[in-house]
């Protein structure tokens, strides 16, 4: 999969789970830019891109991801 | 439109549509608010969305008090100046195995886990004692479910130091406590926990990231749960299943296929799953779900199918039976009728998604949950669904259908007199009219929370509140039960009056519709009458509210005598009744034990 797509599926989880029709998500987007962005909507998100891509997550990942790029490149390194 | 959330449950949608889901929910019309407290032994915020969304998909716009992070003990026991003024009507207290303080030691004797155990008990006992003197409102609380670990093997499960074993014990001693309290309501979360998988229930991503106490996705079922308990509690779960017949109560075509070649009792792997099902409709008819049948056929060729000799159910199992090929919506509204209950406690089972899709879009009141064309999955949706949750079974239960059923024989009987007391007089009704006695105080805030078309003011209250005004001297309050040669109506009215001074002001008068006009109105309001008239009030004031279904009662105070004293704008209106010296009975065919 690569980068693009991966953006723009999880962009599209982004829009649904914060009901939010024009986010638009950069690789260096973070939690700051994004309304709604907050410890609760993330781990929605989270859940939803385990589904979306049917990844699983380990908590280290999870405690390391600080922007919106570390979240692709983290989604890359589990899918084919 | 579809309803944005349908049976059965899928969680992924909900967890990631719930804002947009909300927004239309929000939109729909005649939302009953509710003041919800959530009292958490672990993250709630999902709990609280969730529990939302199930609430407005049948009609109850919740307003929620959220207790700061595993407070849930603190908030209740300890003087709580924002949760009196929030003065929640009902209380969820949502622990979890992860909230138990402390499991036995290894070293530690019988007796000492006794201790443990009642030491644990005690601090949700002290809970509900205070939510009963204090908040005088329901609590659904939850139960616990088996440990993430057993580090006694299977030995954990019947040795006094195993976990599992521990949480059984407690377990059972909160069934006995909900058994014995009258505004305690368990939330079984050990089964919900078992059904979803422990180990998908136990994902510590979830635990150790944000302390939410089980797997985001199982928390819509969760929440289903407790909304499910919560409509219980206010009387607004479904009473009625309308059923499909071809290839929903058995396999193949009736019409097409013959008698003999339908799939239904033994046979084929398919006959003994459509007999299955059918035994499971069986139980929720004996636990006084209505029944009927609304199909597209000949109605010879339907019944014939009832014949089959493996068919457990039989046509008298149901209580309105419509089988012809006009539309279902137009037949579910007739089935409605018939039965004299609202829409809105309907659900309609059928394979087809074309004709789910009729009743939905005609009909948005109706549960109608996606079957698909499985039938090995059929009862699993039903039951999890939680359209039919109840919070107690009573003798009237049992009997319900077959107050249905009678209802259509009367009708029958009806067409045969000219004169229409005659008709009345040949029910020989006998009915008794009393106070509120303490037996009765499920049954009585049942249908006050239930009934919604005879109904004048559509006051509602809870048990708690109820008991309250039964013991309070200034109210005069009546319930009525009625009899007929065909079987026992159950208890059926309800009349609450305030006394001040002379004057007697109702506050509530709700009926049955299973027992509109039989005169039993009548002789409600002579009991009112002669009680008023014992205590020295001259006066009665009554009060009407418009509801879009309370319209049938518009009339009902000027049917009985009353004077319009006051109307506003929006419609509703008071009357006055100044009871005469010598008061005559209106009722003249029912006879009255008071």
């Amino acid at each position: 999969m690569t980068h693009d797509e991966i953006k723009n599926k999880v962009t599209k989880i982004f829009r649904d789970i914060l009901d939010d029709e024009t986010i638009v998500l950069h690789d260096n987007t973070t939690a700051n830019d994004i309304e709604g962005w907050d410890s609760l909507s993330h781990i929605s998100i989270l859940y939803a891109i385990e589904k979306d891509f049917n990844i699983k997550f380990i908590l280290i990942e999870v405690k390391q991801l600080k922007k919106a790029g570390d979240l692709f490149d983290l989604i890359k390194s589990k899918t084919p | 439109m579809r309803a944005p959330i349908i049976y059965p449950i899928d969680p992924q949608y909900l967890l990631r549509k719930k804002k947009s889901i909300r927004r239309d929910l929000l939109q729909r019309p005649g939302l009953l608010d509710k003041r919800i407290a959530i009292l958490g032994g672990s993250t709630t915020s999902e709990v609280k969305d969730m529990l939302e969304l199930f609430l407005l998909w049948d009609g109850i716009r919740p307003v929620f008090y959220e207790s700061l992070y595993n407070k849930y003990y603190e908030d209740i026991l300890f003087p709580n100046p924002d949760l009196d003024k929030f003065s929640p009507e009902i209380i969820y207290i949502h622990t979890s195995s992860v909230n138990i303080c402390r499991f036995p030691l290894i070293h530690e004797n019988e007796a000492d886990i006794k201790t443990l155990l009642s030491s644990e008990l005690i601090r949700f006992q002290a809970i509900w004692d205070r939510v009963a003197e204090h908040y005088r409102c329901p609590v659904i609380q939850n139960n616990f479910e088996w440990p993430y670990s057993r580090a006694l093997g299977n030995l954990d499960n019947y040795d006094v130091h195993g976990r599992t074993c521990f949480i059984s014990e407690l377990n059972l001693s909160f069934a006995t406590e909900a058994r014995r309290r009258q505004n305690l309501y368990l939330n079984d979360i050990n089964y919900l926990s078992a059904w979803f998988g422990l180990e998908r229930w136990y994902d510590k991503l979830y635990w150790y990231s944000y302390k939410y106490a089980m797997n985001l996705e199982a928390i819509p079922f969760l929440a289903n749960s407790v909304a499910s308990i919560i409509k219980a509690i206010l009387g607004r779960s479904r009473k009625c299943l309308v059923l499909d017949l071809d290839n929903t109560l058995w396999g193949g075509i009736i019409g097409d296929d013959g008698l003999n070649y339908i799939r239904i009792g033994i046979g084929s792997s398919e006959a003994e799953a459509y007999s299955e099902f059918q035994k499971y409709i069986r139980e929720l008819k004996e636990r006084g779900i209505i029944l009927a049948v609304c199909s597209k056929n000949d109605e010879t060729n339907a019944l014939e199918g009832l014949l089959h000799p493996g068919s457990i159910l039989k046509a008298e199992d149901f209580s309105a039976f419509m089988a012809n090929w006009d539309p279902k919506s137009e037949n579910i509204c007739k089935i409605a009728q018939s039965l004299n209950i609202g829409i809105d406690s309907l659900v309609f089972i059928d394979d087809n998604p074309a004709e789910q899709e009729i009743v939905f879009s005609h009909l948005p009141e109706v549960a109608v949950p996606e079957m698909g064309n499985n039938i090995l999955a059929y009862i699993n949706i039903l039951d999890k669904s939680g359209l039919f949750e109840t919070i107690s079974v009573s003798p009237d239960d049992h009997q319900r259908a077959s107050f249905y059923s009678d209802n259509v024989v009367r009708q029958r009987l009806e067409k045969q007199f000219d004169d229409y007391n005659d008709f009345l007089r040949s029910l020989q009704m006998k009915a008794e009219v009393k106070p509120f006695s303490l037996i009765y105080l499920e049954r009585i805030t049942q249908i006050i929370n239930k009934c919604n078309q005879f109904n004048v003011t559509t006051r509602r209250y809870t048990m708690t509140e109820i008991e309250n005004i039964r013991s309070r001297e200034n109210f005069i309050t009546l319930y009525g039960r009625l009899v007929d040669k065909f079987g026992d109506n159950g208890l059926i009215s309800i009349v609450i009056g305030e006394i001040r001074g002379n004057e007697l002001h109702i506050e509530l008068w709700v009926m049955s519709c299973r027992v509109l006009k039989r005169g039993m109105e009548d002789a409600m309001f002579d009991q009112l009458a002669a009680t008023a008239q014992t205590q020295s009030i001259t006066t009665i004031y009554g009060y009407y509210y418009p509801t879009n279904k309370n319209g049938m009662t518009s009339g009902l105070f000027e049917q009985m005598g009353f004077v319009n004293v006051e109307r506003s704008d929006t419609g509703a209106t008071k009357w006055r009744f100044d009871i005469p010296k010598v008061y005559n009975k209106r009722n003249c065919c029912i006879e009255v034990t008071p």
